[in-house]
Order: C-alpha cells, then sequence, then structure tokens
C-alpha cells in the first residue's frame, strides 16, 4: 500500500492553525452582538490582526510543560507532609503570613480564572481570546497548588479551615474582595490594564517577591515551590498585561486617555491592596527580607520609573498617585499593623507586638519615622498588655467607601492626622481615606454607591448567622458576627502570644531542639 | 455618565438611612490619638441627644486611653466635615444638624497621645 506521510508541521503552521486560526467571523448574527463587551468602554479597534500574541504557545505544548512543573510540585509536597515541614519553619508567627496568603490572596486568583475566561470569551479578537483563556487556566492552577500547599498547614495550625467562607464575609477580606471584583465587573479592556497590567505588570514583584522570599527565608518550602511553579507562568502574564496596553495605545489616540484614567485607577487600588503585603513583610515575617520602603524602591521607583519611560512615547505618564505612594513608603505599614493590632478580635490571624530586636530593625529601616510615630505606640501596648491589659478595640471601625481599608491613612504630609476626604451623591455622604481613592469614586459614583462595606453591613444587621433575632434582649453581636465569618473565638484571633498556634507549635517543636 | 455599563445602571445607594433601621450612622474621630487605628462608625438613633454620645458612647470607646480621663469637655473643639462645629449637647444629634453618615472629629487641646507621638 503506498502511505502518503505528510510531513510534520513547522512550528509557525502549528502556530497559526492552533490559535488564529480557531477564530472566524460569524454570519447568523452579526459580530457586535456575539462580542458586545469589547465595545462599551469606548476603547476603538481598527485591526485585531496587529495583535501579537504574547505567550507563543499552542495547547498541547501548554498541557505537556504544565504536567511536568505539577509532577515537581506534588512531589516537593509529599515530602513536605512526610518530613514534618509544619515544624521547620523560623517560628509560629511566620503562620500568619500563609493565613494572609490563603485567606487574602489564593481567593484572587480563583476571581482571575474567572476574570480570563471571561475575557477570553468577549475579545472579538482571536490572539487575545486565546491568551486570556490559557491564562485562565493558569490562574485555576494557581489556586489549586495554593490550597493543596496550604492545607499541610491547615492540619496543624488554625484560621485556614474556611478560608473560602470568610472571603465572602470577613470585614478585611473585602478589601481584596472588592478590588477584584471592580475589576470583574467592568469591561474587558479595564479588566486587562487592571490585573494584567497595574497588578501583575507593575506591582506584581512587591506581592511575590515577599511572599515567595518570606517563605524561603522562614523555612517554608512547600510555599518556595508552588511560588517557583507559578513563575514561568507569572512571566506570560506580564508580556499579556504589557501586549494589550501597547494594543490599545497603538490602535487608535482616543483610546490614550481612556487608558490612563484605568492606569490611574488601577496603580491606586492595586497600591492600596498590597499594604497588606507590606505590613507582612514588616511585621509577619520572624526574618525579614527586606523593608516596605526598599521594595517600594527597587520595584517600583526603579523599574516601574523606566517602564514609564518607555511608555512615554504613546503620550501615557506615571500614574498620578505615584508619588504620593512613595511619599507614604515611610508609613503605611506601621499603621496597617496597629490597626490589625486593634481589631485582633475579629481578624482571623493573630498579631503580635514586635520582639526588642525586631524594634531595632523597623528603626534602622525607618530612620525617619518609626521612633517618632510609632515605636511609643508599640511600647505603650506592650506595657498594658504585660500588665494584662492587652487592647482590643470594640469598636467597628470607619471604612474608606473605595478601597474599604479602615480610614486608618494619614493626610500627605502630616502623619498625626487621618486623612479625611468625602464626596456627596445621591444626597448622602460618601467618605475616602485619600485622594485616590475619592477620585475613582468621583468618576464611577454609581458603581461604588453599592460597595458592601463590611462595617454598614453589620449595622444593617446582613452579617449574622439565618435566623439571629437582633432584637433579643442580651443579644452580642460581635460574638454572633465572627459566627457568621466562620471563625473560633479564642483560636483563631486574639494576641498571638495566648494562641494555640503557639503553645502547640512549642510542644511538638521543643523536642527536636533541646533536651526536656 | 455615573459609570462605564453595557446598559443603563441606576440604583439607590446599598447604605442609604432606609437599611439601617431607625438608625443613622454617625463617624466620630479623636484627633491626635490615632492608638485608635481609624475613626469609628456608629448607628445612632437620629433623636439622641448629643449628651448622650459624649458621656454614655465615648467612654467606652475611648477610656483606654490615658488622655482620656483628663480631658476638659468644655475646651474641646468640634470639627464637621473638618469645619468647626458647636453641638449643643442637651439637642439631639437631629436637631444638631447631624444627618446619616456625617463624620464628627473632636480635638482635644493639651492632649497629644502617648508620649507626646499623637498615638
Amino acid at each position: 500500500m503506498d502511505m502518503q506521510v505528510k510531513k510534520k508541521l513547522g512550528l509557525k503552521d502549528r502556530y497559526a492553525l492552533m490559535t488564529r486560526d480557531l477564530g472566524w467571523d460569524t454570519t447568523y448574527q452579526p459580530m457586535e452582538k456575539v462580542f458586545p463587551y469589547d465595545r462599551y468602554e469606548g476603547i476603538k479597534i481598527h485591526d485585531w490582526d496587529k495583535w501579537e500574541d504574547p505567550f507563543r504557545l499552542t495547547m498541547d505544548a501548554y498541557w505537556k510543560y504544565q504536567g511536568e512543573k505539577e509532577k515537581k510540585l506534588y512531589a516537593v509536597m509529599e515530602a513536605f507532609a512526610q518530613n514534618n515541614g509544619h515544624l521547620g519553619v523560623t517560628d509560629a508567627r511566620y503562620l500568619n503570613a500563609i493565613k494572609l496568603f490563603i485567606q487574602g490572596v489564593s481567593p484572587l486568583e480563583y476571581y482571575a480564572h474567572r476574570g480570563f475566561a471571561h475575557a477570553g470569551r468577549h475579545f472579538s479578537g482571536v490572539g487575545a481570546r486565546v491568551a486570556c483563556q490559557m491564562q485562565s487556566i493558569d490562574e485555576l492552577r494557581h489556586f489549586q497548588t495554593q490550597v493543596h500547599t496550604i492545607s499541610n498547614y491547615n492540619k496543624h495550625y488554625n484560621g485556614m479551615h474556611s478560608f473560602r467562607h470568610m472571603f465572602d464575609r470577613v470585614w478585611y477580606l473585602s478589601v481584596p474582595k472588592s478590588f477584584f471584583e471592580d475589576a470583574l465587573s467592568a469591561g474587558p479592556f479595564e479588566f486587562l490594564t487592571s490585573v494584567s497590567f497595574s497588578f501583575e505588570y507593575v506591582l506584581t514583584n512587591l506581592l511575590f517577591v515577599p511572599f515567595m522570599s518570606g517563605a524561603a527565608y522562614n523555612g517554608d518550602m512547600a510555599t518556595v515551590t508552588f511560588g517557583f511553579s507559578a513563575q514561568s507562568d507569572e512571566s506570560r502574564h506580564m508580556t499579556l498585561g504589557l501586549e494589550c496596553i501597547k494594543f490599545m495605545l497603538e490602535q487608535d489616540p482616543d483610546n490614550v486617555p481612556i487608558v490612563q484614567a484605568w492606569m490611574d485607577k488601577w496603580f491606586w487600588r492595586g497600591y492600596r491592596l498590597l499594604t497588606l503585603v507590606g505590613m507582612m513583610m514588616d511585621y509577619m515575617l520572624p526574618k525579614r527580607v527586606m523593608s516596605w520602603a526598599e521594595a517600594w524602591e527597587i520595584y517600583v521607583e526603579q523599574n516601574g520609573g523606566a517602564l514609564f519611560k518607555d511608555l512615554a512615547r504613546y503620550g501615557i505618564r506615571p500614574p498620578k498617585g505615584l508619588a504620593q505612594a512613595t511619599a507614604d513608603k515611610h508609613h503605611i505599614t506601621h499603621q496597617a499593623w496597629g490597626t490589625f493590632y486593634n481589631y485582633a478580635a475579629a481578624a482571623p490571624f493573630h498579631t503580635w507586638i514586635p520582639e526588642k530586636d525586631e524594634m531595632e530593625w523597623l528603626s534602622a529601616k525607618y530612620p525617619d519615622t518609626f521612633d517618632k510615630h510609632y515605636r511609643p505606640r508599640l511600647e505603650h501596648w506592650r506595657e498594658q498588655d504585660a500588665a494584662g491589659n492587652r487592647f482590643y478595640n470594640k469598636t467597628l471601625p470607619m471604612l474608606c467607601n473605595t478601597c474599604q481599608i479602615p480610614m486608618l491613612f494619614t493626610e500627605p504630609g502630616d502623619p498625626t492626622k487621618i486623612c479625611y476626604r468625602e464626596s456627596d451623591y445621591l444626597g448622602d455622604k460618601f467618605h475616602f481615606c485619600s485622594d485616590g481613592c475619592k477620585e475613582i469614586f468621583d468618576h464611577e459614583p454609581a458603581k461604588y454607591a453599592q460597595s458592601w462595606l463590611p462595617v454598614h453591613q453589620i449595622y444593617q444587621g446582613n452579617c449574622f448567622p439565618e435566623g439571629t433575632d437582633p432584637t433579643k434582649e442580651g443579644f452580642e453581636p460581635l460574638p454572633a458576627v465572627l459566627d457568621y465569618y466562620g471563625m473560633n473565638f479564642g483560636r483563631d484571633n486574639l494576641d498571638f502570644n495566648v494562641s494555640e498556634d503557639k503553645r502547640n507549635f512549642e510542644q511538638w517543636r521543643g523536642p527536636s531542639s533541646s533536651n526536656t | 455618565m455615573a459609570v462605564t455599563a453595557i446598559k443603563d445602571y441606576a440604583f439607590p445607594a446599598r447604605d442609604r438611612v432606609e437599611n439601617f433601621h431607625g438608625a443613622q450612622l454617625l463617624f466620630i474621630g479623636w484627633e491626635d490619638h490615632l492608638l485608635f487605628a481609624a475613626p469609628h462608625a456608629f448607628p445612632f438613633p437620629p433623636a439622641m441627644p448629643f449628651r448622650a454620645v459624649v458621656e454614655q458612647v465615648l467612654p467606652g470607646v475611648y477610656g483606654y486611653h490615658p488622655d482620656f480621663a483628663q480631658i476638659d469637655w468644655r475646651r474641646v473643639e468640634w470639627l464637621k466635615s473638618g469645619q468647626p462645629f458647636a453641638p449643643d449637647l442637651d439637642k439631639s444629634l437631629a436637631d444638631n444638624g447631624l444627618k446619616h453618615k456625617d463624620v464628627i472629629r473632636f480635638r482635644t487641646p493639651g492632649l497629644t497621645g502617648i508620649a507626646g507621638s499623637c498615638s
């Protein structure tokens, strides 16, 4: 029999067939009805063929690469579990960084999966669709590997048991949740500007480097490994972010002011969200990597500066809030840690006062601000705690209507005064922590008038377990709210020094490091 | 346009006063005392006398601070939305002109927090 063996497809043909060739123009329905979402934001696209594929990857190759990475990762996780890796960390305070991660970051990976699936359906350009679909699968994988890795800690320590339930309810988690829901409920171009560009390109190093180096410094090899496994994906994601920005800017000059406004907005929203990471770096890692201020200098002032120089030729300037954020780098982490210290009864991780040598570290890293503004506060709390009078703030805080963080930030140039800003809309006042958050509201007030502010929701009676009667005599709201959050009072919350985590870690680890 | 949306998007605010079961929100901050991380939010009936806020609510909120016992309430300076404000202690919140989601602050001259650090 005569067999005609076809030559193997070249890389280029194969790539064309398995990406761009998968799309077609619809005929039963007009294209604009099939793809309504990529028009209403005002972005004008004249030629989708000019889109350059950032990934250069076909699905079959994608499965192969990811499968190899998974095998390595799960082997490390297995070894970690078998060797009691949960006892290898520097000390049990470190676990609170992991709690912050599983409660506040991993659910964002899942949101990113959903967001890219949506964008991967709604761009009318096939190149953009394929890239978004691949990233959507990446994000789902990241979520899964993080949950699997951290589940090993969940077997031994508190506060990680109901992270998904908590994400939709706990007051501080409304900060990451509302950030991502703001992006998800925007159109696909704004979504890519917010997540792919502002977050993944401009700010991502401030999220992943601190967590992954923090893990390495503190003996948490499992977290380091999922970090590495995600890293090659992240570099593809950054490429997508930059490509999308350049594509929009090159397609039509009318796109420039829209993109600039999104960059201003999402820089500020991302920066506000990263307050949590900065606090983790300066206060939660027993063995510190670098300070928030140092990370800001390297990753934003230096690297970001180069990026925006490059974008200047399109008529793009650096984000509006950059100077403010840079000036605030000496303050926000201390202010945030003080806030969680205040509300330690209501958050599902522990807080504490830094040890003496840690105070020295903070003083050296923040020579102009720490001793003057923040040390007296911490030392007062420590004295009170030693006298059996640990401070727990029991009154709910006022929140910023945009970033949903308690109004803890101070006036530009005056760290002794809380910064208050407000706008009037629909006959009511709306309050903000900063000019950046006020401007975001003023641009789209109808959107943020729907903010689900945890404090206001509690006062509206929406945060108690079903069947609770808040009008009953002797009703205590705090236990009911914590019950609704899925928190175990006395185990998941309060000061680290009275925690079960601390006690258990000492009991388990003790025999391996001492003779008694 | 109040929002970039694919179709009409107009809804009453989520935090309108009707949703608070007869209460209205009042935000209160104590200037120069950042040991309390942020101003506080309270649901108060509009008919509540301002005196009740000062004498019955604030001690429970701020009494932890060593400065609180030293406050001379006759010298306290009040601000509403950043502007000077002269509340009448015996009038209700509503009669003092306080509406839903108003923000007031009080400054206590001479008291500057832990070791003068505004904490």
